[in-house]
């Protein structure tokens, strides 16, 4: 059928607009294991990415999704994979591994209920800190929160053009509820999106594990006779096993490339800020929630104010901590048991007080009431 | 024909981490050497992948060749990455027993049902070299491991048999005892197309020579050809006889479509279907 519309608007599911995205990025691979609720990422991408010249496979686990897609990065193409809370634990080591090698992909994790099975078709926000520190090692990590159909695109191709700037993986940290609704979307002009590409290295070139922060990249089967190892390695991929200085040369490096650029990293939105007594800060599905309650708490005379996080990791701690100058109290909704609460606690250092709602099971959102609620205890708390 | 050869110009000047007597040797050189055989100069037209353990390291960082060393079991997966966006190299994985049919077993299986287009040289020492010694799938039965004190209790896997039924298109089992055979069905398997499995039994005087009782390498290289069966001779053999025996020799040789070529017919034809 013949599209009549000449306009870019679409209705849409987060996980096709995740799909979309990724196109749009420049992926070309894709590898993933059925897992709800990510499943339809692999669907759409499976249908799709023959028409671009991509290719997608559907592996025998998330231990293979996760190694494939690093094979497809060093042979040149922008590769992803998606999956859910299971299967992302299974993925931390090639996580890791991705890290250590500097190796440019995407991995989409659309939470679930967990931990272990849980409720596998309800959503919640139990993997923030999963997604920070779930390999073993020292790591860091780039994730972005998207609370809509919009940044399920927008924010898919951003983690393309992240790990291809700085030659690392990163996580789209979605939930079932963004991945699954669907609402309209505005798709950008193609020649509007900012597109990154990954900097291959000159012919001489022959250091492609340091030397400079974010080294050149080369892929196999172009000559460059590069050595990928997981192993601690030198500037030329040679390991080293035992030496300290090697290994604290190379992990200060992959860690400061990350910390160094936090700022640039970072990625929010925020409202009233300056003049909040009460600052909520939240991320993903669960702010959907704090608009209409910031607004509500607004009218009813309750200077309030709130961030709501697209990257979660680096953590952005100077918005907080700016808040936090102003707003005597800080409410963190969550659908989880804390997790975000501990690092606004932090950023904060003391200046508000912290206070959180937490909601977990059935895939229930906390509420603009219950979230108001909150608001206006905490308003009338500060008079 | 007594033609010098030299494995050196295809490896960096970095001394290789083997025990001596350490069957990893051989099996670095008879690769080269047919690589050698076969023309090739140089290793660029080859891309190397492997896990972790001893054998993990015959190509990473040894080979003047692009070499992906991966995580423990993930070297095919990560291959399958590989090939699937570059069809055009030569994709080797090299790897232990444990590596490929231990904690990888899995993947051993799909890339062979899949018909992946690569070559896995399984280097089978029948025990997990790098870490000491403990039991593995393919410790003989009984055999006294690290981890099997009073004996391995479990029965072994036939490695080869298994790459058999799940689909590869190339199967032979050599031992380091029977180096100019290996060598033939390396340049066999290089030269063909499809899953292809290649597994070298070695030994590991170190780890699991001394605790079953052997002298030294060479005590080991004399039972393997002791104790290896020709194909041709074990099919018609009784499974007890064959009980602590080495089948050896060409267990599957035949071509079918790799998976890049039912990839891409398969697109092709939807494509058909969508333009018709």
């Amino acid at each position: 059928m013949k599209r009549t519309s000449t306009t870019n608007a679409r209705f849409w599911q987060g996980n096709e607009a995740c799909a979309e995205g990724a196109i749009a990025a420049g992926c070309r691979f894709f590898a993933g294991y059925p897992i709800t609720p990510s499943t339809e990422i692999a669907e759409h991408l499976s249908k799709r990415l023959p028409h671009v010249g991509g290719i997608s496979i559907q592996m025998e686990d998330e231990l293979a999704s996760i190694g494939a897609i690093v094979g497809a990065s060093w042979a040149g193409a922008k590769s992803m994979t998606a999956t859910s809370g299971p299967g992302f634990s299974l993925m931390q080591e090639g996580i890791g591994y991705a890290f250590m090698t500097e190796t440019p992909c995407v991995i989409v994790d659309v939470q679930r209920a967990g931990p272990a099975t849980g409720q596998a078709t309800k959503s919640g926000q139990g993997d923030i800190m999963q997604a920070r520190w779930g390999t073993h090692g020292d790591y860091s990590a780039v994730v972005l929160s998207p609370n809509s159909v919009q940044e399920m695109y927008m924010l898919t191709v951003r983690a393309f053009n992240l790990a291809e700037e700085y030659r690392t993986p990163v996580i789209l940290l979605a939930d079932e509820i963004v991945a699954h609704m669907r609402e309209q979307i505005i798709l950008p002009e193609p020649e509007a999106l900012k597109i990154v590409n990954r900097r291959g290295p000159d012919a001489s070139e022959k250091a492609f594990f340091g030397l400079e922060e974010v080294p050149p990249m080369p892929s196999v089967g172009d000559g460059f006779n590069v050595v990928v190892t997981g192993s601690t390695h030198d500037e030329y991929g040679i390991r080293a096993t035992a030496d300290p200085l090697v290994h604290r040369k190379l992990v200060e490096r992959l860690n400061g490339k990350i910390q160094n650029h936090a700022k640039n990293i970072a990625d929010f939105e925020s409202y009233n800020i300056d003049e909040c007594e009460v600052g909520v800060v939240s991320c993903g599905c669960t702010s959907r929630t704090v608009y209409e309650a910031v607004e509500n708490a607004q009218k009813s005379g309750i200077k309030t104010g709130y961030v709501r996080l697209r990257t979660v990791w680096p953590f952005p701690d100077r918005i907080i901590r700016k808040m936090a100058d102003t707003a005597k109290t800080i409410i963190v909704p969550e659908m989880n048991l804390k997790q975000l609460y501990y690092e606004v606690e932090r950023a904060a250092n003391g200046h508000s007080q912290i206070t959180s709602i937490n909601k977990i099971g059935g895939g229930e959102l906390i509420t603009p009431e219950e979230l108001l609620t909150k608001i206006t205890e905490a308003g009338r708390k500060n008079d | 024909m007594t033609e010098t050869f030299s494995p050196r110009k295809y490896l960096r000047d970095i001394a290789p981490p083997f025990c001596p007597g350490c069957g990893a040797y051989t099996v670095m050189n008879v690769f080269l050497r047919a690589v050698h055989e076969l023309g090739h100069e140089d290793l660029n037209k080859f891309v190397f992948c492997s896990g972790i353990g001893c054998s993990a390291w015959i190509p990473s960082p040894h080979f003047i060749a692009d070499s992906v060393h991966t995580l423990h079991g993930r070297s095919i997966p990560v291959a399958t990455g590989i090939k699937l966006v570059r069809p055009d190299v030569n994709l080797v994985v090299f790897g232990g027993d444990g590596d490929i049919v231990g904690i990888g077993m899995s993947h051993f299986i799909h890339a062979a049902r899949r018909n992946l287009d690569i070559l896995v040289i399984m280097v089978n020492n029948m025990v997990y070299g790098m870490t000491g010694g403990q039991v593995a799938p393919t410790t003989p039965f009984m055999a006294v491991t690290t981890t099997t004190p009073y004996g391995s209790f479990e029965y072994p896997l036939d490695a080869a048999r298994l790459a058999v039924t799940a689909g590869a298109c190339y199967v032979a089992r050599w031992t380091t005892a029977h180096v100019n055979e290996f060598k033939e069905s390396l340049k066999e398997a290089l030269k063909t197309k499809g899953f292809r499995f290649i597994e070298v039994v070695s030994q590991c005087p170190t780890a699991f020579g001394r605790k079953a009782g052997f002298k030294d390498a060479g005590e080991m290289v004399k039972w393997f050809k002791q104790n290896t069966v020709p194909i041709e001779q074990a099919e018609k053999m009784g499974e007890d006889k064959l009980m602590s025996k080495i089948v050896v020799g060409e267990f599957a040789k035949k071509q079918r479509p790799t998976l890049t070529q039912t990839m891409q017919a398969t697109m092709e034809e939807a494509k058909k279907r969508i333009e018709d």
